[in-house]
């Protein structure tokens, strides 16, 4: 090694990257030294994944400077990016479920003469294992493991390859919070066990859980609008409230969830059982919502959340069980049998399941509803009457849209939810389900759709939060049941629920109803 | 200095426009290097096509004549495609609208006053009844449409020439023709001494009506938004399937539509070479027309004017007629790269990097 000085691992300086006339990166600095665990924090859209997709290679910046151990370095692909030892841990998995721990760690790896050389690849395991505290089975099949193993097994991924800049970005959307602890462990005891000279490792952690930040990192760089707004060198000397209003740019106030009586039981599930062989098929799940109340459903993802949410939409039919909205049984189950008895739907996927995206917004606004009047009459559009109907919402909503023709793809991610958002609650809804309704949203947008909940339930209707943010499960739900391998757990009231006690539950350990 | 595609946000009306011209002169560009090839001054040979298609009063009708199957051809793949069903037996569909329209027509026990619209309509309902093979294969045992329509064609073609071969041979022709129909149920020419029959009249009311009913009707808005996202439209309530056999069966009426008018306005007989491909060709018009049904009509007009003009310019210059289906195919292939610019749009980069 040439003499390496105190130069740090990495270090990126005035980095640039414009789209059109979005710039998505102006100026940004970012500096890991060995030993260092960056938090990188901000809102979707703040420059993060740009900035890190110019670091790994995926766009070329405009301008700005990359040196890895104090050399300038130009990287042009993911494969020159982990030539120079830069890994990234994506947010889903990139696996082969149905080969070994080590077949999954050779993939890419050029055999000699064709043939793979297993035995260098266990060493290899074996030393990673011994060395960073990370240990697999190296002959345990992928589809095997439990999702906490398989993101070990990422990051073991990128430390075989030779990984010493790690990227990990929004690592424990896939994990109960228990995991996500030992995950940090994990991290942690790495990066120390690198040491802070030659040969140490850094880790970038990618994430707008101000606690997970918090928890893990030595360094917070936040990001908003393009632009490094702050380097936070003393993480235990800042509030949360300080770190959410560098990130949003303003002051945030968290929604309250005032008292409300509850009424009459506005959807009831009986018995419910799901066909398929899948571990996620429901099994006699039951669950009750009264008028003017919020049931949180917990669970890691998987575990049957997907399939609750369509048989309440009319998606999925169960082969057994009964389903009444409003008092009222719903013998055939559809779609337009539950929009008709009133139940609003936020799918998980909203651009998949929701909107027509290359269609105009009108088309998306009215798809639910165009059988209707006033939309249509015997068959025929009154296109005036849509119209009308989507420039209301989009001014009641304040939704940033060139227009009621604007083509929907051309809305952001929380203008996009708005829309739907706007739809589903136009019908006056008894009952809205709502799916991961701010996954992906900025702080500002996540906050109206929580009042939006909010105000419904104050309008005494039932609401089914199905999320995998307990914070905001936490913040808005009356009852929190959870939901593993298909199974629901009895409603938890809010009061006496604790995030431990719903992190062993997502885990599957005991109290299972 | 480089090239760069990049998104574009919206795709604006000029665009829409300009590009199936400039797909339509780039072909022209393309194929007159093969019209050189073939010994000939591209430009006389274009000169001579374009007046050969246009130039006297009788050509021109010719035009509007073979234009006329081509539009109903073409609405019939507009509509189909607009649901993501990817009707290519619009070939077929017309063949059995042609038989029931000579079937009917050449019945002796019909009055006169019904012999026309029973014409039209049978015609309709058997191209419909034909496009549903491939749309209930596809709905309810998912088959490939793209495979099953297309086969279809040829097991109509010849089930219809066992026919004519056989049971429904005309006992005074030497050929496999069909009986000719009744006088009376010949279409009426709408212009003295010449073939512009009512055919005609109908392919040009049918492409504003097939607008009418994918602009303005909730059928219209369930074949798009089953088209665009069967999961959305589904998730809000729409029957897939439902929507998918009512997009065939509307599609196929069109193309039988197509038959109808051949039989009826022209040979007045079914025979071998009813269509010469007129189904297929449907396919390109409705893609250069980009599925919306007004467009249909000029870029039928368009087709009508190649496959017309083709001949006038092979007696002028001696380049061959199959530049002609050359040409058909080079705009079908120029349309589809020039779709890309509907989403995209090319940028000179000012960087050159790495």
């Amino acid at each position: 090694m040439a003499e390496p000085g105190r130069a740090p691992l990495l270090a990126m300086s005035g980095i640039c990257k414009s789209f059109g006339a979005v710039c998505a990166n102006q100026a940004v600095d970012l500096v890991v030294r060995a030993g260092d665990v960056v938090g990188l924090l901000g809102e979707n859209g703040a420059g993060k994944t740009t900035l890190m997709n110019i670091l790994f290679g995926a766009y070329a910046a405009d301008d700005g400077e990359i040196q890895v151990d104090g050399r300038p370095v130009t990287i042009d692909s993911p494969a020159d990016a982990l030539a120079l030892g830069i890994g990234m841990v994506h947010q889903h998995f990139h696996l082969v479920p149905s080969h070994t721990v080590l077949e999954n760690l050779m993939v890419g790896q050029k055999g000699r003469a064709g043939r793979l050389d297993v035995a260098a690849a266990r060493a290899r395991l074996g030393e990673i294992a011994e060395r960073y505290g990370l240990a697999l089975d190296g002959d345990a099949l992928v589809g095997d493991l439990a999702i906490g193993e398989q993101q070990r097994l990422e990051i073991v991924k990128a430390l075989y390859h030779g990984a010493r800049i790690l990227i990990l970005d929004e690592p424990t959307a896939v994990l109960t919070p228990q995991e996500a602890d030992s995950l940090f462990q994990a991290l942690k005891s790495m990066v120390a066990a690198g040491g802070e000279g030659a040969g140490g490792m850094g880790i970038i952690f990618i994430s707008h859980k101000l606690r997970e930040v918090r928890a893990l990192t030595n360094r917070i760089v936040v990001m908003r609008r393009g632009r490094v707004v702050a380097t936070l060198d003393d993480v235990a000397g800042v509030s949360d409230r300080q770190l959410a209003e560098l990130m949003c740019g303003r002051e945030v106030t968290p929604p309250v969830r005032p008292q409300a009586t509850a009424g009459e039981p506005l959807l009831s599930l009986r018995q419910i059982n799901t066909g398929g062989g899948r571990r996620s098929r429901l099994k006699d799940l039951s669950l009750e919502v009264l008028g003017g109340r919020i049931l949180g459903i917990a669970g890691v993802s998987g575990n049957g959340q997907g399939e609750l949410a369509n048989v309440i939409a009319g998606t999925l039919k169960p082969v057994s069980g009964q389903i009444r909205v409003g008092g009222k049984p719903v013998p055939r189950p559809s779609p337009r049998a539950l929009q008709r008895l009133g139940v609003g739907r936020i799918p998980e996927d909203r651009i998949g399941t929701g909107l027509l995206i290359s269609l105009p917004l009108t088309d998306s606004m009215v798809l639910p509803l165009v059988h209707r009047p006033p939309f249509s009459r015997f068959g025929l559009l009154n296109r005036r009457a849509i119209k009308d109907f989507v420039e209301t919402q989009i001014e009641r909503f304040a939704i940033q849209a060139d227009g009621a023709e604007a083509r929907t793809g051309t809305l952001s991610g929380g203008n996009l939810q708005k829309a739907l958002l706007a739809r589903e609650l136009s019908i006056d809804p008894l009952v809205l389900l709502a799916a991961q309704p701010t996954r992906g949203l900025d702080v500002a947008a996540a906050g109206f759709v929580h009042e939006q909940f909010l105000d419904l339930r104050a309008r005494g209707r039932a609401i089914v939060l199905i999320s995998e943010d307990l914070e905001e499960l936490f913040l808005l739900s009356d009852e929190i049941a959870v939901i593993y391998e298909g199974r629901i757990t009895d409603p938890i009231p809010i009061e006496q629920a604790t995030v431990r006690q719903i992190g062993l539950l997502m885990t599957g350990a005991g109290g299972t109803a | 200095m480089g090239l760069r595609l990049e998104k574009r946000a919206d795709s604006p009306l000029w665009l829409n426009l300009l590009l199936p011209l400039a797909a339509v002169t780039a072909a022209l560009v393309l194929c007159s290097g093969l019209i050189a090839m073939a010994g000939a001054n591209p430009i006389a040979a274009y000169w001579a096509m374009f007046s050969g298609a246009l130039g006297t009063r009788f050509n021109l009708v010719e035009t509007l004549v073979k234009a006329a199957p081509l539009i109903f051809t073409g609405l019939a793949v507009a509509v189909a495609f607009r649901a993501k069903f990817w009707n290519i037996g619009a070939e077929g569909q017309l063949l059995a609208g042609a038989m029931a329209a000579a079937f009917i027509g050449a019945r002796e026990d019909l009055p006169t006053g019904v012999l026309v619209p029973a014409m039209i309509a049978g015609g309709a309902l058997a191209g419909a009844l034909w496009a549903l093979v491939p749309a209930l294969l596809k709905t309810h045992f998912r088959v490939d449409d793209v495979v099953s329509s297309l086969l279809l064609n040829f097991v109509l073609f010849y089930v219809m020439m066992a026919l004519l071969d056989g049971p429904w041979k005309d006992p005074l022709s030497g050929y496999p023709d069909s009986p000719d129909i009744r006088l009376d149920a010949e279409f009426p020419i709408l212009l003295e001494a010449t073939r512009l029959h009512l055919g005609i009249f109908l392919s040009l009311v049918a492409a504003p009506l097939v607008w009418f009913l994918m602009a303005r009707t909730t059928l219209g808005f369930a074949i798009r938004a089953v088209g665009e996202n069967p999961v959305a439209a589904r998730y809000a309530g729409f029957n897939i399937a439902a929507v998918i056999v009512a997009t065939a069966a509307i599609s196929g009426a069109l193309a039988g539509l197509a038959g109808v008018g051949e039989v009826a306005g022209i040979h007045f007989q079914v025979m071998a070479g009813l269509s010469p491909g007129y189904g297929y060709t449907g396919i390109v018009i409705a893609m250069l027309a980009r599925l919306n049904p007004l467009g249909v009509v000029p870029a039928a007009i368009y087709l009508s004017i190649i496959i017309t003009g083709a001949e006038a310019m092979s007696r002028a210059t001696g380049v061959p007629v199959f530049v002609a289906e050359v040409i058909q195919g080079a705009s079908l292939l120029t349309m589809l790269a020039a779709l890309l610019f509907t989403t995209h749009r090319l940028r000179i980069t000012g960087q050159a990097h790495g």
